[in-house]
């Protein structure tokens, strides 16, 4: 079981992706043996209501049980807190924000309180670093990346809030994480596509000092390749039981509804893993 | 993964007694000697670019000789000068006299000043391209981060300059863009200091080109353009 929790529909605003219709996406998936998906609906996060993409995401995932919906919520905007009820009616994985995009402070009383809200609900919240590299990014793309301070003060505004980072790199995470108690870190868990592997090791060196745990599968295709992440796995002496557990296992983890091999069509809210 | 034979260069002595990119004669001679070794140790997989820093002129020529008469098969500029000055004229001279690439760092689109290298980018390699035609230059490194859709505009038109597609950028749609813009034989394939990206382009080129095309990038374009004896080992 290989499982991508960090992959997009629907086309990007700053350049020409190919790749990004469902059925792109189930072919890329294919190609490189990725058994299920967690999507965003991509146009959505440069939206004035991000979540009003939410409904295209639940539809276009409902039909399809290999891809999960992670729904956008936007908790500056009044009545986000339906936004949430309704995606853990759904069975959500997880619901995402990307504050540096909506133009909120990453760490302002709005994050604070969806924060708080999702630990509530017993829902992951995925928040991503950066989806394009900082050098090449269009003139007027100029939406911050998510700062290290910032998680570290969204995973200490409440002991049930768990975290998913994407597109973070090595600095980011060590800062992160030996910025945090044990108990915050256990939190958190990050996806691999923005860390470097061989022969520069970032990837081998994280899983050896914050812990393969810590770590799951993504690729933020189709704004990148896919087989990057894989190709970064295959080159680490990992045992089956390691890289199971980056592939799916962590991720089953954070969501239990994956690990059940439930898809977004269950009514039941996911429960929570204590610590 | 496959790799039989790499192309290499060293960089001076990675920054430890003078910049990366502006490194002392000194400096460029140790890099060099390491790699001559490494060569010499690793026959049949190991190939040198000669590393020179064009603002010294005489050690220049002088470390071209040494190093291409020693079995070096191309020339590595990194950022000790910008692509159009003309110092670098002298060194394509002799890229065209022995019949090597020029490798070229870039950065893909320059809109200022950056500490610790006089940067280039890929309209300023077009432009010394243009004045030694008879030379192949590779830009370096297409995926290093930065705007690849300004470089790929810039080389559309410039047919002695191939495009290296190593580094760590593996963005969607760049390898399509590579193709559409410089068509498949100015393609070499190259890792830098990811191998995994590399690796991961590689493999979805394999879905992306015939058996033949694929051949081109992961080696017959390079056999074109480095001297014919560089490779007869293998």
């Amino acid at each position: 079981m290989r499982l991508d929790v960090n992959s997009f529909l629907g086309s990007y605003p700053f350049r020409r992706v190919p790749g990004t219709s469902p059925d792109a996406l189930l072919r890329a998936m294919d190609r490189i043996a990725v058994d299920r998906a967690w999507v965003t609906h991509l146009p959505g996060i440069f939206w004035r209501d991000p979540a009003a993409g939410n409904r295209w995401l639940y539809e276009t995932t409902g039909r399809e049980d290999r891809l999960q919906p992670v729904p956008a919520v936007h908790p500056g905007l009044s009545g986000w807190e339906a936004t949430l009820t309704e995606a853990r009616a759904a069975g959500v994985p997880a619901v995402r924000c990307d504050p540096t995009y909506y133009g909120l402070d990453p760490a302002g009383a709005e994050m604070q309180g969806l924060t708080q809200a999702c630990a509530a609900e017993g829902l992951p919240l995925m928040l991503a670093v950066r989806l394009e590299d900082i050098r090449q990014r269009h003139p007027n793309d100029r939406a911050g990346e998510l700062p290290p301070w910032a998680v570290r003060k969204l995973i200490r505004s409440d002991p049930r809030v768990r975290l998913i980072i994407t597109h973070a790199d090595r600095p980011f995470i060590e800062e992160v994480h030996f910025g945090s108690t044990p108990e915050e870190s256990s939190r958190i868990w990050w996806d691999i596509c923005w860390i470097w592997g061989p022969p520069e090791d970032h990837l081998e060196t994280l899983l050896r000092t914050v812990g393969v745990e810590r770590f799951v599968f993504g690729t933020g295709q189709p704004l990148r390749l896919p087989e990057t992440s894989v190709a970064k796995l295959d080159l680490l002496d990992l045992s089956a039981e390691q890289r199971a557990e980056i592939e799916s296992g962590n991720a089953g983890v954070v969501s239990p509804s994956t690990a059940r091999g439930g898809s977004s069509k269950q009514s039941s809210a996911p429960s929570l893993r204590s610590g | 993964m496959g790799i039989t034979v790499h192309v290499a260069s060293i960089l001076g002595s990675w920054g430890l007694t003078s910049p990366i990119y502006f490194p002392s004669p000194a400096d460029i001679e140790y890099g060099n000697d390491c790699l001559l070794a490494l060569q010499r140790a690793h026959p049949g997989r190991i190939r040198g670019y000669c590393v020179v820093n064009p603002n010294f002129r005489a050690h220049a020529q002088a470390e071209l000789k040494r190093c291409l008469d020693a079995g070096m098969i191309g020339i590595k500029l990194a950022a000790s000068r910008r692509a159009t000055d003309p110092l670098l004229d002298p060194i394509c001279q002799v890229a065209a006299q022995r019949g090597v690439p020029v490798l070229h760092h870039i950065w893909q689109h320059r809109r200022r000043e950056y500490a610790g290298q006089e940067a280039s980018d890929a309209a300023e390699l077009a432009e010394l391209a243009s004045r030694h035609p008879k030379v192949s230059f590779l830009l370096a490194h297409i995926g290093g981060g930065g705007d690849w859709i300004y470089s790929l505009a810039a080389l559309r038109d410039q047919p002695n300059v191939l495009v290296d597609l190593s580094g760590s950028g593996v963005d969607g749609g760049m390898l399509e863009a590579c193709l559409e813009a410089v068509g498949i034989e100015r393609l070499l394939w190259g890792s830098d200091l990811t191998i995994d990206t590399g690796w991961a382009k590689l493999r979805y080129l394999e879905h992306l080109l015939s058996r033949s095309d694929l051949e081109l990038v992961r080696w017959r374009n390079a056999a074109r353009i480095f001297p014919s004896t560089a490779f007869s080992s293998d």
